[in-house]
């Protein structure tokens, strides 16, 4: 040890034994696979975004009249400006992706399970406090359909009993979207949620710590200990797996760099065309739907036809994410020895949640003309296919419960180590 | 001297009423913070309620009024142009206006609090313009059988006298019907619900 870091050690008390603790002394499985990348990724792109989002403010005028134009200057006349906005534009759609990815993974492989329940929720408050801020992030540029997203969106709080009119207006702090909706809004964006995301996610990853991570085999590796102390089937975190992540990163910063490079508005999914048109509030575009990320969200509040009812089904549809801990009370953690129902309503659910996304961003109407003609009546095979949809959503964690409850499950033996292939 | 031992009683009771004084004092303290989130003195100026002289308009004219920087249109309706309302309900395409916005007190057969007064927001459901008033009974170019209505420049959508959408445009609601009521009987404030309306 170099007599600077044992200076510097002395007077840090606790800072070296967090270092030891969270990187060389932490033991995870040595058996992760693919998907396993996505939580550092995550990790990666909530640095992008504050670095690129911190730039980005340097420019940026948050007023009604001034930030659509300061959007333009930033892409025209700021040197390389255009590159720092499509980093965080690709960031956010890719931070989405990356942690759809990572949850898909926690329900696969049950990490969500005893000991790991509050690692679960504090990632479904990270998943809420992201959606709050992407959404605000969206309204940041006045284009056209920041405004009426905006205005759906807030809106949709008028659904509330009693208060939700009063709600509204608290919310936009007038009463259309404006200087006040976008002062504040900027505020949040840019102070308030991340100061909240980054906290949620040093928790995240302490309570994940102190419970020690999950595998696809879903073996508690501390359960089989070596003389040493540390787990048999464990390797320390640093350095086999930030160099195992870095091929992870490398990955992914070629694909983002394809995007933000070639086609940074991936066919208008991650930045929709009728945003490069200021807001107007005299003009609504000719459909309003908000991005890729919140459409399976939005289907399921579209499907239904009471509005009432549609904000509860929403709200509904993200507070049972949160509940998966206790539907499914499954000893068996890994699918791979779960029983095959599991297998097949797992599989269900996620292409339930990919078509439910394709009919919030609007994509069935030009599906169901090409599958029975231009004279077919869109809006009820819309309507009878998007239900559909909504019913298999909400019966997967019904079925969860009620397979898991009753004992229905015929799981395959675990075994007593993660198997390798070595 | 001092009684060393602890009275447990004692610390409870000051520890809860620290608590619950404390908890008191910050909800107290956020009442400031929360509360700036409403609409401010300047936004409720510009939103606020519009009050219309209707005592000049003639039967079968339309005047128009801004309220929050939208066109508010306001028709005194001719009994011919009332006589024609409910035969076109076949055409329409929300005739009993389930779908489309105004407020409960004006949800019936003249979408109005009076039947011969309509007041309503005049942009088109479909992308936003303004449409035009075409209030007369007569062959209009655009529709032979016109019964009076509005008729929406940008991509041709008809509405009835009551604003009511007709069925086959890209319009897909009626017109809005904002919150308003008679403060006398030549004045109108838009903005206002009538006194107990729900």
């Amino acid at each position: 040890m170099g007599a600077f870091t044992q200076w510097f050690n002395e007077r840090t008390p606790g800072l070296g034994a967090v270092y030891t603790k969270h990187m060389t002394g932490y033991y995870a499985p040595k058996n992760f696979n693919v998907m396993y990348y996505f939580g550092s990724l995550a990790l990666l792109v909530l640095v992008n975004q504050i670095v690129t989002g911190i730039f980005l403010t340097m420019f940026y005028t948050p007023t009604a009249a001034g930030a659509f134009d300061s959007v333009q200057y930033i892409m025209r006349d700021v040197r390389w400006g255009w590159l720092v906005r499509y980093m965080h534009v690709t960031g956010a759609s890719m931070f989405f992706i990356v942690v759809y990815l990572h949850m898909f993974r926690g329900l696969m492989y049950g990490s969500f399970k005893k000991p790991r329940e509050l690692v679960w929720l504090l990632g479904m408050l990270i998943f809420l406090a992201l959606m709050a801020e992407a959404f605000m992030g969206y309204v940041l540029p006045w284009g056209n359909m920041s405004f009426w997203g905006a205005k759906v969106i807030i809106t949709l709080f008028s659904a509330v009993p009693v208060i939700g009119a009063q709600l509204v207006d608290w919310i936009m702090g007038s009463f259309v979207p404006s200087d006040p909706t976008l002062n504040r809004f900027f505020a949040l964006h840019v102070v308030a949620l991340p100061l909240v995301l980054l906290l949620l996610v040093v928790l995240h990853l302490g309570a994940l710590h102190e419970v020690g991570s999950n595998n696809p085999d879903g073996v508690e590796i501390k359960k089989r200990k070596g003389p040493d102390g540390h787990p048999l089937d464990g390797i320390p975190f640093h350095p086999y797996y930030t160099l195992k992540d870095l091929v992870g990163v490398g990955v992914f910063l070629i694909i983002c760099a394809i995007i933000i490079f070639f086609e940074p508005t991936v066919g208008g999914f991650f930045l929709e065309h009728d945003n490069s048109i200021p807001a107007n509030d005299l003009v609504t575009p000719a459909t309003i739907k908000p991005v890729w990320y919140f459409s399976p969200f939005y289907a399921i509040l579209r499907m239904i036809p009471s509005k009432g009812w549609g904000v509860i089904a929403l709200a509904l549809s993200i507070i049972v994410l949160f509940l998966v801990p206790w539907l499914d009370r499954g000893q068996v953690k890994s699918v791979r020895y779960r029983g095959v129902a599991y297998k097949v309503a797992l599989t269900i659910f996620a292409i339930v949640f990919i078509l439910l996304c394709a009919i919030g961003a609007d994509l069935t109407p030009g599906w169901i003309v090409s599958i029975f003609g231009p004279n077919a009546d869109i809006t009820t095979i819309e309507n009878l296919f998007g239900r559909t949809l909504v019913v298999l959503y909400f019966a997967f964690f019904a079925f969860l419960w009620v397979y898991t409850f009753f004992g229905l499950e015929k799981t395959k033996p675990v075994p007593e180590r993660v198997s390798t292939h070595d | 001297m001092a009684d060393e031992s602890i009275n447990k009683g004692r610390r409870r009771f000051l520890t809860a009423s620290t608590a619950v004084i404390g908890g008191a004092g910050l909800v107290i303290t956020a009442i400031p913070f929360v509360e700036t989130w409403l609409p401010s003195a300047r936004a409720e100026s510009a939103g606020a309620p519009v009050t219309i002289a209707i005592g000049k308009i003639e039967k079968g004219q339309m005047i128009r009024v801004a309220w929050r920087s939208q066109p508010i249109f306001v028709v005194n309706r001719t009994r011919e142009q009332l006589e024609w309302l409910p035969k076109q309900d076949p055409l329409l395409r929300d005739p009993q206006s389930n779908e489309s916005e105004q407020p409960k007190y004006c949800q019936n057969a003249t979408r109005s609090i009076k039947p011969e007064w309509m007041v309503l927001i005049g942009i088109c459901t479909h992308l936003g313009c303004v449409p035009d008033y075409k209030g007369e009974v007569k062959p209009e170019s655009f529709d032979p059988n016109w019964k009076g209505g509005f008729y929406c420049p940008c991509h041709h959508s008809r509405y009835d006298i009551a604003a009511r959408v007709y069925d086959g445009v890209p319009a897909p609601l009626n017109m809005v019907v904002p919150p308003y009521h008679f403060v006398d009987d030549t004045h109108i404030q838009i903005g206002v619900d009538p006194k107990g309306a729900v």
